[in-house]
């Protein structure tokens, strides 16, 4: 019943078996151990489980862990290199950019793949850009700054 | 400046004009690198050996008879380790009919209340094998008439939710069962003959609709009971302390065999001040004999927690040419949902409280209906009756052709005025955050075609309560805290910042952690903005009490008086003549010492952190309505918030922010739909549409810095008055874009299309 599946999740090769009903999210939180991922709603409109999968943001909610043999998954435990923190997080952190915190690894993937596209983004283009991912407690104020300064600094 | 401990007693506030070195900064919080790594851990990413998934099963009836529940062919499911109904959870409340209404919350006993009410729940291996389960469960429902509006529930004509249910507060006792659980009043002076005195009397009734808290994360609890009755939670929670005390009492359990540890909260807002599935779990556990892992979806979040009363009001208010307010009148009318509750009492109590009244009175009526039951949102109660006052008084404004924010300058509060709930106010913030409104560039912008601009203040009480702190020496001279209240939004940091500044050391020599319910005394929850306030004040106390064990060890250690040693900069000083030679002892050395000196250094304190300090605050709002589709979308905004002090100034600004955009959400779009079926319609984020990033401008703050003389630092609460102003500013707003008064939120766009053609069709 279960379906095997070989994939690569934060540049590790990893393996595992699930159900063909299972998300990704699911596979990710109960079978790889990965808990950064969260599930806000289970369907594609909180953002909290933002994950990238072959280089496209997506919710995981939505996606088949049995359709991940062969992919590339980023989740928010390979953004960070060792223990320096990648500059969005270090000024998430600076910038006083999340109060509860649940949704700010969906937040940081979804201004990751981003910034990859669009280096220098407008503050409407990273409204707009982060717009598929809630936030209940900063009012966004302080993410779409942090990014703002991500960005800057990464452009150098 | 040091601590004079020669003088003062450690427990009292002894608050003093002070330089701080610490308060004020913007360190980095302790749980920054877990949040944004992915390794802190909420309520759903813990796990136990053995556990299995817990899911509940719910009402799809507004109001019905639960007649037989057959739970046989669930039992009989390979897989399934227990089942329970509200057999399992056998009343051991002892006739406090407060705590049988939570656990009927919990899991209907007789009748399914809402649509939503938990009727069984289950346990088994997996998720796939508890949804079959939860098919095979067989309940055989006789449905009865329901109400969901609280204007309605008040009919004669209304079904009668609880035959228990007698209106109280009411001159006369009521003879018949009734839908009206409270009635209430507040105010002083003669309304009616301040009526007469007026010169334009504005009499508006206005309606705002049920939201939701809207946390990103869902309910979630671990529970695992062992056979000799000692259990263990890790939940989600604003009050691990009171989830506990409830749920021990609920499951016949001692305090004491129930440790409860919370998780990082994913969002709360009043929503996880109450238990829900918590004692569903602990049943499905001490019935399995193995740990269970019970964590709601979002449509269980929608349907069965949270939510914030819906509200009548009527609002009367009669005011001279000249701008005094003659008489003040309002009756408000909340309802709990399926439950008793006292949401329309705080309304009425904080309506009027932003202004110096001679003449006042408001009435509360509270109400059941059959919605789930209702929860504190942020100043609960507060921001519907800002609403419909607010209005009022700018419409009032208006019609004897004054400035609206100078007709609030005319009218506001002051020190010494009897506030309209009772107490006469201390110093206070509602004037000088109307004057920064006033001076504020924002006032002075332009504004662009369909734009209009909302002013609006609003006022919350803030609360102190149960707290207790412990400050430890690490044995190298650092600092652990053990608090006891929950960390919604970085109150850790501030804690630590507090107990650095008292004791003289930086801020990274200090970390704070909140306790489980094992390892400290009671705290009350993370709740009334309480949490800054009561513990950095608990903190403090503690961190004197550390400070004076430091004393004794250097005067032990220099054969000296204590009365000789001083306290400065991190380290104890001799004082006095004849200690010229004894160089400072660093906490550093008095740690390392500690075991030849008396042990382990610490300090506690335990406090009832009385006089929290009320909140107010303005806010202006600009907003540009679509005349076409009628959808308003915020231009410009800016909060004016007293703070009394800003621990960190980040912080203060996230909560002014982030309750004015919950505000602007509440204003604008959120609303719980229910058809004439008495169900719920739009159960989840699509359908329920809480603001987000492109919707919004940057959110202007301001703090303003008006000292609690009750708190050390003079520290007020600043968590929920952000979320006041916004429906009433907001509303204005679209009043003043649109040319026609608004009175009942959201602001949805078919709801202002249809005052706009409504206005036309006149």
């Amino acid at each position: 019943m279960g379906v095997h599946v070989q994939t690569t999740i934060n540049g590790d090769a990893v393996e595992f078996a699930c159900g063909v009903d299972e998300s990704l999210l699911d596979v990710l939180r109960n079978r790889v151990g990965l808990t950064g991922a969260k599930e806000g709603c289970g369907t594609g409109d909180c953002g909290a489980c933002s994950v990238i999968l072959d280089g496209r943001l997506v919710c995981s909610c939505l996606v088949l862990g049995a359709e991940m043999n062969g992919k590339s998954v980023e989740t928010i435990e390979g953004m960070a290199d060792g223990n320096v923190l990648h500059p969005l997080q270090q000024h998430f952190i600076d910038g006083a950019a999340l109060q509860c915190g649940v949704c700010t690894p969906g937040f940081l993937m979804a201004a990751q793949a981003l910034l990859r596209k669009n280096p220098d983004p407008t503050e409407e283009e990273i409204r707009f850009g982060l717009a598929g991912n809630l936030c209940r407690c900063t009012g966004y104020d302080k993410i779409v700054r942090a990014v703002q300064a991500a960005a800057k600094e990464m452009r150098g | 400046m040091s601590l004079d401990s020669h003088s003062s007693d450690p427990m009292n506030p002894g608050l003093v004009e002070r330089k701080f070195k610490v308060i004020g900064s913007r360190v980095a919080r302790p749980d920054g690198v877990d949040k944004v790594t992915g390794r802190a851990r909420f309520g759903a990413d813990a796990s136990a050996p053995g556990q299995l998934v817990g899911l509940v099963l719910r009402s799809p009836h507004a109001h019905a008879q639960i007649v037989k529940i057959d739970t046989k062919a669930a039992e009989k499911l390979p897989g399934v380790k227990a089942v329970i109904t509200s057999v399992d959870l056998p009343d051991y409340t002892n006739g406090d009919r407060s705590m049988l209404d939570i656990l009927e919350n919990c899991m209907a006993r007789k009748k399914a209340l809402y649509d939503g009410h938990a009727v069984a729940a289950v346990a088994a291996i997996d998720a796939a094998t508890a949804r079959k389960a939860l098919a095979l469960i067989n309940v055989t429902y006789k449905i009865l008439p329901h109400v969901t509006d609280v204007d309605e529930a008040l009919k004669h004509t209304a079904p009668i939710i609880h035959d228990h249910i007698f209106t109280e507060g009411t001159p006369q006792k009521s003879e018949m069962p009734s839908n009206q659980n409270k009635h209430a009043s507040y105010g002083h002076g003669d309304v009616e003959q301040g009526l007469k005195e007026a010169d334009v009397v504005i009499s508006r009734s206005f309606k705002t609709e049920q939201t939701h808290q809207g946390y990103i994360e869902p309910h979630s609890c671990l529970a695992s009971v062992s056979p000799d009755g000692a259990a263990e939670m890790w939940v989600c929670t604003q009050g691990h302390f009171v989830y506990r005390n409830q749920c021990a009492i609920l499951l016949g359990l001692d305090a004491n065999k129930l440790r409860v540890t919370s998780s990082e909260i994913g969002g709360g807002f009043g929503g996880k001040t109450h238990i829900w599935a918590e004692p569903l779990a602990l049943a499905l556990s001490r019935k399995a004999n193995r740990p269970v892992k019970l964590t709601m979806s979002r449509e269980e979040v929608f349907r069965c927690t949270g939510p914030t009363s819906s509200t009548s009001i009527d609002v009367k208010l009669g005011v001279k040419k000249d701008g005094t307010i003659t008489a003040a009148f309002a009756e408000l009318r909340y309802h709990g949902g399926a439950f008793p509750s006292t949401w329309a009492e705080l309304g009425a109590q904080t309506a009027f409280a932003c202004y110096d009244l001679k003449n006042v009175q408001t009435i509360s009526k509270d109400v059941v209906v059959n919605r789930p039951k209702t929860a504190a949102y942020r100043a609960p109660s507060a921001p519907m009756a800002a609403f419909a006052v607010e209005n009022a008084m700018d419409e009032a404004a208006k019609a004897i052709g004054m400035d609206p924010l100078d007709f609030r300058i005319k009218n506001a509060a002051k020190e010494g005025t009897k506030s309209s709930y009772g107490p006469v106010y201390g110093p206070i913030g509602i004037g000088p955050t109307l004057m920064a409104a006033k001076n504020h560039p924002h006032m002075k912008a332009p504004l662009g075609k369909n734009q209009g601009r909302g002013v609006a203040c609003g006022f919350w009480f803030n609360f102190g309560g149960q707290t207790c702190v412990d400050v430890n020496i690490t044995p190298d001279g650092n600092v652990t805290i053990a608090q006891g209240t929950i960390d919604v939004g970085g109150s850790r940091a501030s804690i630590a910042m507090a107990v650095a500044e008292e004791l003289g050391v930086t801020y990274d020599h200090v970390r704070s952690t909140i306790a489980d319910t094992s390892s400290l005394g009671h705290n009350d929850m993370t709740d009334g903005s309480r949490g800054t306030f009561s513990t950095s004040m608990a903190a403090i106390f503690a961190t004197r009490n550390a400070i004076t064990v430091l004393r004794n060890r250097a005067a032990k250690t220099w054969e000296i008086n204590v009365d000789d040693v001083e306290w400065k900069d991190g380290s104890a000083h001799p004082i006095g003549k004849g200690h010229g030679n004894l160089a400072p002892l660093s906490l550093k050395d008095l740690a390392a010492g500690a075991g030849n000196t008396g042990g382990p250094i610490a300090g506690h304190a335990e406090i009832t952190a009385d006089n929290a300090g009320v909140s107010f605050g303005t806010h202006i709002a600009d907003v540009e309505t679509d005349p076409e589709t009628g959808r308003s979308l915020i231009k410009r905004y800016t909060v004016i918030q007293d703070a009394g002090k800003a621990m960190h100034p980040s912080y203060v600004e996230g909560q002014y922010q982030g309750g004015a955009v919950q505000g602007i959400g509440w204003a604008l779009n959120e609303e719980y739909v229910y058809g004439k079926d008495g169900r719920l319609q739009n159960a989840a984020f699509l359908d329920y549409r809480i603001p987000v990033c492109s919707d919004l401008p940057f959110i202007d703050t301001q703090i303003l810095e008006i000292p609690n003389p009750n708190h050390p630092y003079g520290v007020r609460g600043v968590g929920e008055t952000s979320i006041v102003p916004p429906l009433a500013a907001v509303s204005i707003a679209v009043t003043n874009s649109t040319g026609v008064r608004q009175t009942h939120i959201p602001m949805s766009p078919p709801r202002v299309l249809k005052s706009i053609q409504d206005a036309k069709a006149k």
